[in-house]
């Protein structure tokens, strides 16, 4: 299996969305585990933007934001969206679509 | 004190209202929905609770200066847009005025994933951004339930949503939540826990073959409303519920009196004919000439040049034009100078209720002095009996409001049933005319008579109506031993009684004849008598003169001869004297 990811050429750069409400306690609890988790599984090749929508209210309705914590996966296609504080990293990786990619 | 015509003001502690503008719920929730408080919408699906909610927010913001934000779940702002437009609402419009913001939430649960604990800030902020932006004083959540559906972990989201109408309460937002209906809950997902200061349902069900809709205010805390389930209808200006019950009796009454038409039907109704404004049932089984006598009363008020409006659920306009026109009506030119409408439709084209709406808008729009509805009974069969009943309640109501004549005919078909129907819906008319069949030697004549006019002297003589080529005649009817004598047999008995004045005609003649024939026999007797008598007084005479000359000879002779013997000669001339 690694050898074949190895194979293939670098896995393009994951941007990723977390949506936040101001520092609540889940927003920061969310920040974490995202940053954590991604060193575990796409060290090097992501980038996290945090969206406060206290600050930029009118992106929860251009993004289609409802929940809060929301992961956006932007990119790599299709989008995929994660809510929660992301405290369940089997469910991360599944809405991540990165069982397979890992 | 001061006397105005206005409402005494609402007590303090009473509920504000926010005024839906929606025809008739207003009326029903005595001024629209709690202000500033949630309202729950619930029914199933197709039962107009989005059109609903919309036009709660498009009335709000059009009529009441109230923006408002839409949040839809189920529907794109295009198909809203779409939707709405059907009902005569520029949604775009209000949008680009910044009177609405339309926010669609898409949510799809395949591309949701959850991981841990979540809230729903994201839908408070976009709600709150939307609000904020335009202003917004009203608010609707269309089918908020799609939530339970796309998003995991019920236990979090009901207690989100707990926290948003709290929120919204706060915000002192005057909402609208619409839900699925559940199997034996109110909603789906029990949504009128959290929503408990108004919840209307709203239902859909097919009577033989023919959809209704039915709103019911279940609750309304805080307030009087009505609790009855009123039926209303989606047109093209929205919707209206019709709220039978909040009837009064209280309309103007007028002593002006308005003729039918027929001369002769006016004298039966103390000469003057029916009273302005009242409503008027003429019923009669088919054939009997009621829309003839609709047509005429029709004909009589447009010429005065009253607007008629005439409502026909049995023939098309053109039909009844040229049916009348074989009578000698000419209604083409009325329809013409707009002082005659007709609106024909079939009954079973749609609900009763439709027909009531459009029926309503009619009269709206055309102001008509006159309401003809032939025959009235096609449309209350679409109802069950009451219900068709309490529509033709509404509707006299809203005539008589408008001092608006009104005649309706009811089809019968000479059941008992259905005259006792009948004897139901009489109680709401002030006159009633009954036309009849009567049937003997071999024809079938029509008859007439005046069952009930409230507040007039009315005739109780059953008079037959003949339809000719000039229209109709009103005639008397001849009552004898074997009942009412009609058409020919009338013809018949009038011949009878003629020749019964004419033979005694000829009977005089003849005696007179008789008595002219003996006098001149009379006169010729008496006059053959007195030339009898004139004749024997001639001879008479002559003989006497006769007889005076021989005595004259007859003394010249004896005097001679005594002379002659001497004899004695005085004596015989004395009687001659005498004798002569």
């Amino acid at each position: 299996m690694k050898t074949k990811t190895l194979k293939r050429p670098p896995a393009k750069l994951w941007q990723l969305r977390l949506y936040v409400m101001d520092q609540t306690a889940k927003s920061v609890i969310a920040l974490a585990n995202l940053k954590k988790f991604c060193e575990t599984h796409l060290k090097g090749r992501y980038r996290i933007t945090v969206i406060d929508l206290m600050k930029q209210p009118h992106l929860a309705k251009s993004d289609q934001i409802l929940a809060i914590p929301t992961v956006v996966r932007k990119l790599p296609k299709p989008v995929r969206t994660i809510i929660g504080t992301l405290s369940d990293t089997g469910h991360l990786l599944v809405g991540l679509d990165l069982r397979a990619a890992v | 004190m001061k006397i105005n015509g206005h409402k005494p003001t609402a007590p303090a502690t009473r509920l504000p209202k926010c005024p839906t503008g929606i025809q008739g719920l207003d009326e029903i929730t005595g001024g629209g929905l709690p202000r500033g408080r949630p309202t729950l919408i619930c029914g199933g699906a197709g039962c107009g609770k989005t059109l609903l909610a919309a036009e709660f927010l498009v009335r709000g913001a059009v009529q009441f200066d109230e923006p408002g934000v839409l949040m839809a779940f189920e529907e794109t702002e295009k198909e809203l847009t779409a939707n709405v437009a059907a009902l005569g609402f520029d949604l775009a419009g209000l949008v680009r005025r910044k009177k609405i913001v339309v926010d669609y939430v898409h949510i799809e649960r395949s591309e949701v994933q959850a991981s841990g604990e979540y809230d729903l800030e994201g839908l408070f902020v976009r709600l709150g951004h939307a609000i904020d932006s335009i202003g917004a004083k009203r608010v609707v959540l269309d089918t908020l339930e799609v939530l339970f559906a796309s998003l995991p972990n019920e236990a979090i989201l009901r207690s989100e949503l707990r926290r948003l109408f709290r929120w919204l309460k706060e915000k002192g937002v005057t909402a609208v939540i619409t839900a699925e209906r559940g199997r034996e809950s109110l909603t789906r997902h029990g949504l009128e826990e959290y929503v408990s200061d108004c919840v209307i349902v709203l239902d859909h069900r097919v009577n033989d073959q023919i959809a209704t809709r039915y709103l019911r205010v279940v609750k309304y805390r805080g307030a009087l409303h009505g609790t009855n389930e009123f039926p209303f209808l989606i047109g093209d200006t929205g919707l209206s519920v019709l709220p039978i019950t909040s009837l009064a009796l209280n309309h103007k009454v007028t002593n002006e009196r308005i003729a039918t038409g027929i001369p002769r039907l006016d004298a039966m109704l103390g000469g003057r004919g029916f009273f302005r404004g009242s409503s008027i049932l003429l019923t009669g089984t088919a054939g009997t000439g009621k829309t003839i006598i609709s047509s005429n009363f029709a004909n009589a008020a447009a010429r005065r040049g009253e607007r008629v409006l005439f409502f026909s659920f049995e023939e098309s306009p053109n039909q009844i034009i040229r049916n009348m026109h074989s009578i000698g009506l000419r209604l083409e030119p009325l329809v013409k100078r707009s002082l005659l409408k007709f609106h024909s439709a079939r009954p079973s084209l749609c609900g009763l209720e439709m027909h009531l709406a459009t029926m309503f808008k009619e009269i709206a729009a055309f102001q008509p002095h006159v309401v003809i509805v032939d025959p009235v009974t096609s449309l209350m069969e679409l109802g069950a009996a009451p219900e068709g009943k309490g529509m033709v309640t509404r509707l006299i109501d809203y005539l008589k409001a408008g001092q608006t004549t009104s005649l309706f005919t009811s089809l019968t078909h000479g059941g008992h049933v259905l005259q006792q129907s009948e004897g139901g819906m009489s109680s709401l008319m002030d006159s009633w005319i009954l036309l009849q069949d009567f049937e003997g030697n071999g024809e079938r004549n029509r008859v007439l008579y005046v069952l009930k006019a409230r507040g007039m002297k009315h005739s109780n003589q059953i008079r037959e109506f003949l339809i000719s080529d000039h229209g109709i005649d009103v005639v008397d009817a001849y009552i004898g031993a074997s009942g009412v004598l009609t058409g020919s047999a009338r013809v018949a008995q009038g011949d009878l009684e003629k020749a019964a004045v004419l033979s005694s005609q000829q009977e005089a003649a003849q005696l007179e004849r008789e008595v002219e024939r003996k006098r001149k026999a009379l006169e010729r007797q008496i006059s053959d008598l007195r030339s009898d008598y004139e004749g024997e007084a001639l001879e008479l005479r002559r003989i006497a003169e006769q007889v005076g000359t021989r005595t004259l000879l007859l003394g010249t002779e004896r005097a001679a001869s005594g002379i002659l013997r001497q004899a004695d000669a005085k004596v015989t001339a004395r009687t001659r004297v005498r004798s002569s």
